[in-house]
């Protein structure tokens, strides 16, 4: 069954500038180009491009936020607009860049809340969100009020209030932003029983190479508006290098070392850094340390993640 | 609902200092009307227990209106926060989103001014107790607070277009609460036709009062308009939605 499904969806920005001290010229500048696509029930699609490439525009489309300019949106068989109440009893979003719980109120009373908003039912709505609390860990926060939770914990507390009325489609917009690697493997983590569970699509956008390999099935790239790439998660692994370096610092200069299974791509300053790029599904970073370890003093080591930036500038030297 | 309100006196310190502040405001504006009325006795065809009445009624109907529909004209911080957007995927209409959002018990305090001064203003008045005159102020009330809600409702639909635009309705938000609060026959022709069939602020307290102290009232502002109330109210809550609807639907249509 198809849960999203768009036809030329385009959406365009006027712009005014001002050219004189008068005059303003208005520009029309496209945010999403014709863009279609369709994503089936129980999908787990990631929705990735730079900064300003119409991630944002679209979701706000499909969620009805936004009307489009031209073409044509559903969303669980629904105008997402003209139906906006009954798709949002379907849909749940989390947009990690700003909170839609209530600031002053402990989460125990928001979820309360949603569960009525959404007309749950005492005892139905009691049963999901203490299911909730237990799979998210909340127990332990329930009580203070959101605007003390610290950023994981608020994040956790999001997605468990877009879950609270159990939707067939999760949209989430950038939900690992500013967590640290923990947090963001938490969250994951439940994403990933919740789908397996449940049979959730999942939709999300994010600027972290780790969501989409962690949590994407599918992968559709978007740059300037336009879908640059749409494809499993493996045929992007084979068009682009998801390779990741890492960045060792010897206490000593050291001669040029090799490691198994990486290749090594840097070597500076007689040997104190040498860096070595490796496939993640070859080797570890762990595996690479304890090897450098034992070849001489390690005093630091960084490691550097495929930017999604890099993605899709390969994409689209390909597309053109 | 109910938790709203407890998250309120929360911080009973604040809660106290806020509340306290509304009422101080009340009798500030109230003071302003005393010193004219000391000055010269008769003020816009009416007494200083008079003049009370007006602002009393007014007071209450506004401090009611305040409480729950005060924040529909701070849009642009529901915008900028993207609250907007997160009610936008709830399956409420938005405004009852946005005003259960926070209820301002603190205004109460204005409220509670209002009524003492309407209390005042009855003693002194000596209008004798009847049916007839509860009914009245108590329908002056309910008309009163519907016709501000209102008020609240379109300026938050005319900020859809003026971001930032909370100086052009404070404008007639609060301008509409000053002129209810004084006697309508003060105002320029043109200020009292407006703040009667565009806004009808007038309304409120001022045309009631003319039916309490069975004045005539002045020229486009008879006593018997106080019997359209309920007109009134209606015409200022579609006025309200029709610039509400056509402000969400061009903020979906241009985006934030």
């Amino acid at each position: 069954m198809t849960i999203i499904e768009t036809e030329d969806l385009s959406r365009e920005f006027i712009v005014r500038r001002k050219t004189g001290r008068f005059s303003r010229t208005k520009q029309v500048v496209a945010a999403v180009d014709r863009i279609s696509c369709t994503v089936s029930e129980g999908e787990s699609v990631g929705y990735i491009g730079a900064n300003g490439a119409g991630k944002s525009t679209t979701i706000k489309m499909i969620t009805g936020i936004l009307v489009p300019s031209s073409g044509r949106v559903t969303t669980c068989g629904l105008h997402p607009v003209e139906q906006r109440k009954a798709l949002a009893r379907q849909i749940g979003v989390v947009f990690g860049q700003r909170t839609q719980l209530w600031w002053d109120l402990p989460l125990r009373e928001s979820f309360t809340i949603l569960g009525a908003i959404h007309r749950l039912g005492r005892q139905a709505a009691s049963d999901r969100i203490d299911q909730l609390i237990a799979e998210l860990d909340l127990e332990g926060f329930l009580d203070t009020p959101v605007r003390q939770l610290s950023l994981g914990q608020r994040m956790r507390g999001e997605v468990a209030a877009a879950l609270v009325h159990r939707p067939r489609l999760l949209i989430l917009d950038e939900p690992t932003i500013g967590l640290d690697m923990i947090s963001k493997e938490r969250l994951r983590q439940f994403l990933l029983t919740e789908r397996a569970e449940r049979g959730t699509t999942l939709l999300l956008t994010t600027h972290d190479m780790g969501d989409i390999e962690r949590l994407c099935e599918r992968v559709l790239v978007v740059d300037r508006g336009r879908i640059v790439h749409d494809g499993p998660l493996a045929e992007l692994r084979r068009t682009v290098a998801l390779d990741r370096t890492v960045v060792i610092d010897y206490a000593d200069p050291q001669p040029p070392h090799d490691i198994a299974d990486t290749e090594r791509v840097g070597y500076e300053v007689d040997g104190l850094r040498q860096s070595y790029r490796f496939h993640p599904e070859r080797t570890t970073a762990a595996k690479v340390l304890a090897e450098a370890s034992r070849l001489g003093e390690v005093r630091d080591l960084t490691l550097r993640e495929p930017a999604i930036e890099d993605i899709v500038r390969t994409l689209y030297g390909r597309a053109r | 609902m109910l938790a709203r309100i407890r998250s309120q006196l929360v911080y009973r310190t604040s809660f106290a200092l806020n509340a306290v502040g509304s009422f101080l405001t009340g009798l500030l504006e109230f003071v302003e009307i005393y010193v004219l009325l000391a000055a010269s006795p008769i003020y816009g065809g009416m007494t200083l227990p008079e003049a009370t009445m007006v602002f009393a009624l007014a007071s209450i109907s506004f401090g009611l209106a305040d409480m729950v529909f005060g924040q529909m004209d701070s849009l642009p911080s529901f915008i900028k926060q993207g609250q907007l957007e997160s009610y936008l995927t709830k399956p409420l209409p938005l405004v009852p989103q946005m005003i259960t959002s926070t209820v301002q018990l603190r205004r109460l305090a204005r409220v509670l001014f209002g009524v003492i001064a309407l209390v005042v203003s009855l003693q002194f008045l000596d209008l004798g107790w009847s049916w007839a005159h509860a009914g009245i102020i108590a329908g002056a009330v309910l008309f009163g607070t519907a016709i501000f809600s209102s008020m609240f409702v379109l300026a938050g639909g005319c900020q859809f277009w003026l971001l930032n635009g909370t100086e052009f309705t404070n404008a007639f938000v609060y301008g509409g609460k000053y002129i209810a609060q004084v006697p309508g026959t003060v105002l320029l022709t043109p200020i009292r036709v407006f703040f009667t069939f565009v806004i009808p602020a007038t309304v409120t307290a001022y045309l009631p009062t003319l039916i309490l102290l069975d004045k005539p009232g002045p020229p486009l502002l008879p006593q018997v308009l106080a019997w359209a109330a309920p007109i009134f109210a209606v015409w200022s809550w579609v006025l309200a939605l029709v610039v509400w609807r056509a402000g969400v639907r061009k903020y979906t249509g241009a985006g934030g």
